[in-house]
């Protein structure tokens, strides 16, 4: 069966060699020393350097003639690993159930970047099949010589080599190579992370050929976590280990300057571990150390409040000095020009707040530390990096850590689950026991990594025909790399600012991702500085789908207001200047399936409390393209809006597993419905004070939308594109645009809270 | 102090701080790591478990204060082999994506589904409302939820 193998429960060796002896029994007369010559070859005992340039990183055929396969990405709760699956089984010939995806332990796979971007079938997958493709290779070609057949007359099925004219004439998988490794080199393009990339000397197969690929499977991880079968990271446990809880600054900043030890003597093996600004507790039981983190007497030193009042956090960033601009997409025309002769210039400006990950759990992550070595068990979506970020802390030799990914609770992008692995092994290191940190929900909540806030302000010209002749969208924010998109450094990680190294804020935002042309257009993108130089609980991070439910927020819901200017249908102005065929094809696709009535917004036609209203946003992303037509439900007397009904036409290119694809986005509608009617990180000028779930709602079951109904555009000759992200990007707008249809009113300014909504209704 | 637990059928002796949260005894002390720290403030669900049939939230709940009840956690409540009718939906509905919050929806249906034969979509929301679920999967729980409660008839 396909499941995700249990990283910690096995070691790789084992695996591969509990087969024992190889075994060929193929009838046709063949020497021993062929298949001796065979074997060294392609196949050896010995396992090859973990390399990205191996093949024996990616495909292993195991003694039972089940196939592992190593990913050096993971699965993050949307069955990426039964598509990753597919792909391998596919260009193996062997069933879908014989293929094991073992994913993010740097012991026993390579950096394909982690969790990132929504590249894991895009970049990881892409390599995971030329893997797989050469991998078949190699064995036909063996089996050539086994058989005394060319290769072009063989036939697999089943991880079984065949001659097409005689299938008796057969060996297996297993038999020329069970338990025994690949010696077969790649051809690696000196890329790490999303970018690595290592073909073989084998062409995948052609679309036409697929017979797994394609296909709806169902995850097999259900069951085992349901039956409380499937540990977490949170579940580790290790000998000798104890338990560790951070301590963070009332003011954000601040660092401590006295502790009290007496203040926790009474509780049995209380620890406090202390380094610069660096402050924890550790305990032989959790609840000793959660008691011991809260009654620890600390003295803070006597920091500024760093914050802005949260009023004045959109004036902060309109007023503050722009540290890096830059110019994005496709530019056209003169826009400065176009607008001196515009006869009509239309003009809007959209405010998005700073976001949390908010993870179901807060993070949690065990380091043990024995005989030099590290091993750390994370929740991380990025272990090859925290693996680097470890040795880098503790200052040691990078092969002497090991990072394991254990599922985690949800993950979303640079979560705090990278800072509490860093934690683990400065705490580790300091109290000489296995440590496992879990932060407790304030810390989850008020010093994750933030997704960053911004302003956007956009402008259209409009000549007296009528005709949208020029366009300027420009977004202003914090940047969303303050800390990188892993914690592979110090730099990025609380662990690191409070040991001392400085926060090295880089500057990342981005411009719409679309096919709008006019004749003049220019987008950017303008940075601005963090609000504190380390340690900060508003540094800026990726939150799922980075910036790009911000930017289109604002972008798709301004392309609705120059159409409702123009007194033009929604989508029909959108066709009137979409130029791409995909991007067209997947607009039309969800109208038609919405049953979309062409006439300008707003709706004349409703009186009273309860209206209702339908919105259109689309935009792309890496490749994929998505449209959605959100339908909601508004009670003008609460300002309260359910989102009842999504229509999603979402084109990713060939698809690979179209259950995992509805699945997946599902939860990004539900997730972005979230993120758009509730999600606002609170603040005052001491720190963040969103620390809960009264104090950063999300979205109850009680507001689910009714309906997702999705089409799908398969294009199974295009490569394909990802899916994790793109349909949370267009939702805000598509929501706004629906509140501007239902009540001829325009809200700006996220989220769209019902206190929020009542007073821009009133 | 020690205190004597009755978890999935089973006695346990604990020995505990009084104010300490039931949840740390399931999961450090007798080693049932299925309910899940989430909060620690009773928002969120993934801690529930069964005290006498009546969903808790074991993170606020005193070991003190549970005496001779009954106990059940997730791993009690059905097996592969014997599975509750909830167990069998949220596999067939896909009902997670990183399934750190089944205890609270699953837990606290049960209790739900026990006492409500043949609850509308309104009634199962209200049952469910509070919890928390953060990767959106929402719409496969209520899938979920209704094909069990069209199972337990």
């Amino acid at each position: 069966m396909t499941k995700i193998e249990k990283n910690s429960a096995f070691t790789r060796r084992s695996m591969l060699m509990g087969g024992g002896a190889l075994v060929v029994s193929i009838g046709a007369g063949i020497s021993l020393d062929t298949l001796l010559s065979m074997q060294s070859a392609y196949a050896q005992g010995a396992k090859p350097p973990l390399t990205p340039d191996q093949l024996s990183s990616y495909i292993a055929v195991n003694a039972d003639g089940s196939i592992s396969a190593f990913f050096g990405k993971m699965d993050m709760g949307q069955g990426l690993f039964v598509s990753i699956g597919q792909m391998v089984a596919e260009e193996l010939d062997v069933p879908f159930k014989s293929v094991k995806v073992i994913m993010g332990d740097t012991g026993t796979s390579v950096n394909q970047g982690g969790a990132s971007g929504s590249t894991g079938i895009q970049l990881g997958g892409k390599q995971m099949r030329m893997a797989a493709a050469e991998a078949r290779r190699v064995l036909v070609e063996m089996a050539s010589g086994l058989l005394s057949t060319p290769a072009d007359q063989l036939t697999v099925n089943d991880g079984i080599v065949s001659t097409r004219n005689d299938a008796s004439k057969k060996v297996s998988y297993a038999q020329m190579i069970g338990g025994k490794y690949f010696n077969v080199q790649l051809e690696w393009n000196k890329q790490i992370g999303n970018t690595l990339y290592a073909p073989g000397k084998a062409q995948p197969k052609k679309p036409s050929e697929y017979k797994i690929v394609g296909q709806p499977i169902k995850r097999e991880d259900i069951a085992p976590k349901v039956f409380c079968q499937e540990d977490f990271c949170t579940d580790v446990k290790v000998p000798g280990m104890v338990h560790g809880r951070m301590i963070r600054p009332v003011i954000a900043g601040a660092v401590p300057v006295k502790i009290d030890e007496n203040s926790i003597k009474d509780i049995p093996g209380a620890k406090v571990v202390w380094e610069k600004a660096f402050l924890g507790v550790v305990a032989d039981k959790e609840w000793d150390a959660i008691r011991a983190a809260e009654k620890l007497k600390v003295e803070w030193s006597d920091a500024k409040p760093p914050f802005p009042e949260q009023a004045a956090l959109y004036d902060h960033i309109r007023k503050a000095p722009v540290r890096k601009r830059e110019i994005g997409g496709k530019e056209a025309g003169n826009v400065d020009e176009a607008f001196k002769t515009a006869a009509r210039v239309v003009e809007a400006e959209y405010e998005w707040p700073f976001q949390s990950h908010a993870c179901m759990g807060p993070a949690c992550a065990t380091v043990e530390i024995k005989n030099g070595e590290v091993t750390c068990w994370t929740g991380s979506q990025k272990p090859h990096f925290v693996q680097n970020g470890i040795a880098l802390v503790l200052s040691i030799p990078v092969e002497k850590v090991r990072s394991i990914w254990v599922v985690g609770p949800g993950s979303y992008g640079r979560s705090d689950a990278d800072d509490a692995a860093m934690d683990a092994a400065v705490m580790a290191r300091a109290v000489g026991k296995p440590v496992r940190v879990q932060y407790m929900r304030e810390q989850g909540t008020g010093w994750d990594p933030k997704g960053p806030a911004s302003i956007h302000r956009a402008r259209a010209a409009i000549d007296a025909s009528g005709k949208m002749i020029a366009y300027e969208f420009t977004s202003k924010g914090f940047s969303r790399i303050d800390v990188n998109t892993n914690g592979g450094a110090p730099k990025d990680t609380l662990a690191g600012h409070f040991l001392g190294t400085e926060l090295k804020s880089a500057d990342g935002f981005g411009v719409p991702a679309e096919s709008y042309e006019f004749d003049n257009k220019r987008m950017a993108w303008e940075t601005i500085a963090p609000l504190l130089d380390r340690g900060s609980p508003l540094r800026g991070a990726h939150l799922r789908d980075p910036v790009g439910p911000q930017i289109h927020f604002a972008s798709e819901s301004f392309i609705d207001e120059v159409a409702a200017a123009l007194n033009a249908d929604p989508v029909e102005f959108r066709l009137r200047h979409v130029k791409d065929p995909r991007d067209i094809a997947v607009i039309k696709a969800a109208a038609e399936k919405a049953g979309w009535q062409t006439r300008p917004s707003p709706r004349k036609d409703q009186t009273g409390a309860k209206v209702s209203g339908r919105g259109m946003a689309y935009s792309q992303r890496n490749g994929t393209r998505c449209a959605i037509v959100a339908e909601v439900d508004i009670d003008r007397s609460t300002g309260k809006i359910w989102a009842r009904k999504f229509t999603v036409a979402h084109d990713c290119g060939q698809i690979i597993n179209p259950d995992g694809l509805l699945h997946t986005i599902e939860g990004n509608i539900v997730q972005g419905v979230s993120r758009t009617l509730w999600e606002e990180v609170k603040f005052d000028t001491k720190n963040v004070t969103s620390v809960d779930w009264i104090s950063y709602p999300i979205l109850d079951i009680t507001e689910t939308p009714q309906t997702v109904d999705c089409v799908f555009i398969n294009r199974p000759e295009v490569a394909p594109s990802g899916a994790g992200e793109p349909s949370i990007r267009p939702i805000a707008a598509a929501i706004a645009n629906a509140i501007f249809d239902a009540t001829g009113v325009r809200i700006r300014r996220v989220p769209f809270s019902p206190d929020r909504v009542k007073a821009a209704l009133a | 102090m020690k205190y004597s637990l009755n978890v999935n059928g089973k006695s346990h002796t604990v020995e505990a701080d009084p104010d300490m949260p039931l949840l740390y005894a399931l999961r450090n002390d007798i080693g049932l790591n299925n309910p899940h720290f989430g909060c620690g403030l009773a928002q969120c669900g993934s801690c529930t478990v069964h005290l006498d049939g009546e969903p808790i939230r074991s993170c606020v709940t005193p070991v003190s204060a549970i005496g001779n009840g009954k106990v059940v956690t997730l791993a009690g409540l059905g097996t592969p082999e014997k599975p509750h009718p909830l167990q069998t939906a949220y596999v067939e509905e896909q009902a997670l994506q990183c399934g750190y919050c089944i205890n609270g929806w699953i837990m606290t249906a049960a209790a739900f589904l026990e006492k409500k034969k043949k609850p509308t979509e309104a009634e199962i929301k209200d049952a469910l409302e509070g919890l928390k679920c953060r990767c959106g999967a929402h719409i496969s729980i209520l899938k979920a939820v209704k094909r069990a409660a069209t199972m337990m008839g």
